[in-house]
């Protein structure tokens, strides 16, 4: 599903120019649940940013579902983030003027789907994260746990090849964080393949395999026994 | 583009901070109405400046002798003429594009004794004699009876029409008009009509002080014989007076053996050129109405740029995250561009029928006044809302262009990075 080879990454600011990627190889196939973990400055999240397409690499091929990701303008980039990726934030992003449902269609709407089968299938994605009753709520109505529902809802909505999750659980407590890796997993198990990124132990070990990064190397990259969340419910 | 969604979007974004999309939208509302009004008081002050020539047409000039300033052909100068019953027909013949050729004469005028009794009441009055075309060129409002006829001219009849002021001074309340007699210096008149000034201003009570008689019967009953004491003049639609008269005074020159060089023999009012000047001075005066009001509504427009800007800052974030869901550049500068202009155009609107409501209760409040001096009925034609329309809609595309602009600068990771 995602080929990378020999990603490099740098920032120049001013005079210093700061390496980030070091030549990242990695591949992942459908299907899986991969964490990617790391201290501060690690380069995870701009590993994920490239993946993401909202930023672009100075080196190394990126191939995405077969289709090479390189020398993109805004245009295509928006069509393939549409078509192929959905984003979980750290801070939700929800939109705080627009309802739940409206939110989870947006990407819909981007994608061009006509309102009446946009409303029914952003319905569907709520129902599907136990969010159905609070559809027409804004997002300030809603608890953290909720909200990070409703964005992985919105996140589901134009069905993408994969998912792309930067720290999920970082703004939400024990308990409502094992409730989203559980939604997570669920996910997973459909077949969908997913992306987390995360400091957190616990959180890693309920993925399927870890890979490591520090200072711009991936210095482990190993499946792991996946502990269900639902046990810690 | 404008799509049901697109409103949907739109409308929320508005509504997500009412005070300042009202704030916004004020400026423009301001600035718009500030146009309207602007343009509807020199239109006001045209047309209480306009009625002062009362509704004679427009395109004519009156004409009168002067003695000559020069000895021509054996005549001395200081020689006194007069124009004849057959100069009318010479002018029409020959001079073409003249609509009407009027001979008149008159007797009376300001601070004139009294000339007309009936029975034990009399009154100063100005006694024209006319003939029936005359109120073409000076419309009036027939109330009862009807305007002089040619059989009139042609059989001298004795017969005249009245104004509402002479009706008032010669007459009781109630009393019947049509079909009496009044005398005029001596002579019977029989009153066969009477007549207001169409919507007059200003002079209306002197002018329906005014009393018409064929021209043929006044020549006779006081002795004018076949002089004609001056002439209205009136050229066709679409050629000016101004560029016709001096072939007429040539002709008049010419018939009265004058030398043509002579220009003080002939005098004149050229109704069109004044109007024309007139005119010209309330073009000058409505262009800067545009331009004063065109500034004010700037100043709304640099508000509305602002507050997108303003917009875009704070919804970068937000701006961002519709690009990770799959926004296109292009989506999203249209969405910007579309809320200016729609905020522009919604103000503008409400600023043009605000404007609409003033100049309403301006004429309420002239109508029950009554009639005020260089001031009368401000108003704006269709034609200005247009332009007032176009004006809104180019400065909301011009207003949004750059907020659009800067929306979509921001690289998307870097606009997810804000807090």
């Amino acid at each position: 599903m995602i080929e990378i080879k020999d990603l490099h990454k740098s920032y120049h600011m001013g005079s210093n120019s700061l390496h980030v990627l070091k030549g990242i190889n990695f591949n992942v196939k459908e299907g899986e649940l991969v964490s990617i973990m790391g201290s501060s400055g690690s380069g995870k999240s701009t590993l994920l940013n490239i993946l993401g397409m909202l930023d672009e690499a100075d080196e190394g091929q990126y191939i995405l579902d077969g289709v090479p990701i390189k020398n993109l303008n805004e245009k295509i980039a928006a069509k393939y983030r549409n078509e192929f990726l959905g984003f979980i934030f750290q801070s939700f992003n929800l939109i705080n003027y627009k309802s739940a449902l409206d939110n989870v269609s947006m990407p819909l709407y981007y994608k061009g789907v006509k309102r009446k089968e946009r409303t029914e299938k952003a319905m569907h994605y709520l129902e599907k994260v136990g969010l159905a009753q609070w559809s027409h709520h804004l997002p300030s109505e809603l608890s953290g746990g909720q909200k990070q529902r409703v964005a992985i809802a919105r996140a589901l909505a134009s069905d993408p090849k994969v998912l792309l999750a930067d720290e999920p659980t970082g703004a939400l407590d024990t308990k409502t964080s094992y409730e989203v890796m559980e939604l997570i997993q669920g996910i997973n198990d459909e077949g969908k393949t997913i992306l987390v990124v995360t400091h957190e132990d616990d959180i890693a070990h309920m993925t399927k395999r870890i890979v490591n990064l520090k200072d711009g190397l991936i210095i482990d990259d190993s499946p792991v026994e996946q502990i269900r969340a639902s046990a810690h419910v | 583009m404008f799509s049901r969604d697109r409103w949907d979007e739109i409308l929320e974004a508005l509504n997500a901070n009412k005070f300042r999309t009202f704030l916004t939208a004020f400026g423009v509302f301001w600035g718009i109405t500030i146009l309207v009004l602007l343009l509807a008081l020199t239109n006001g002050l045209k047309n209480g400046v306009t009625a002062g020539f009362g509704n004679f047409a427009t395109n004519s000039m009156f004409m009168w002798t002067q003695g000559t300033s020069k000895p021509y052909k054996g005549l001395p100068k200081g020689r006194y003429f007069s124009y004849k019953i057959d100069d009318i027909a010479a002018i029409k013949s020959e001079i073409p594009n003249l609509k009407y050729v009027s001979p008149r004469n008159q007797l009376g005028g300001y601070n004139g004794a009294n000339n007309v009794t009936r029975g034990t009441k009399s009154g100063a009055f100005e006694i024209y004699g006319d003939y029936p075309e005359f109120i073409n060129q000076q419309p009036l409002d027939i109330l009862q009876g009807r305007f002089i006829s040619y059989s009139d001219i042609n059989a001298k009849r004795k017969i005249c029409v009245i104004g509402t002021g002479v009706q008032k001074g010669l007459y009781d309340k109630d009393e019947d008009v049509l079909g009496t007699y009044i005398k005029v210096n001596g002579v019977n008149f029989l009153v066969v009509g009477t007549f207001k000034m169409s919507n007059s201003q200003g002079d209306g009570e002197q002018d329906a002080s005014t009393i018409y008689m064929p021209f043929t019967t006044f020549g006779q009953a006081f002795n004018r014989g076949e002089n004609v004491g001056w002439m209205a003049i009136t050229a066709v639609d679409d050629v000016s007076i101004t560029a016709l008269k001096q072939q007429v005074f040539d002709l008049m020159k010419f018939r009265h053996k004058v030398d043509p060089t002579d220009d003080r023999a002939i005098g004149h009012f050229d109704l069109s050129e004044q109007f024309g000047r007139i005119n010209g001075l309330f073009s000058i005066l409505s262009l800067v109405g545009y331009f004063v009001g065109a500034l004010v509504l700037m100043s709304g427009i640099i508000g509305i740029s602002n507050i997108m800007l303003i917009v875009v800052k704070e919804r970068t974030k937000e701006i961002g995250v519709r690009r990770a869901l799959g926004a296109s550049p292009w989506s999203i500068k249209s969405q910007i561009l579309q809320e200016s202009l729609i905020l522009t155009i919604l103000s503008g609107m409400v600023g043009i029928s605000f404007a609409a409501l003033v100049i309403w209760v301006m004429n309420t409040i002239l109508d029950s006044v009554g009639p005020v001096d260089n001031f009368a009925n401000p108003s704006v034609s269709m034609e200005v809302v247009f332009t007032a329309l176009i004006i809104l809609i180019v400065s909301g595309v011009l207003a949004g262009l750059i907020p659009a602009n800067s929306a979509t600068k921001m690289k998307p990771v870097d606009a997810l990075r804000i807090e």
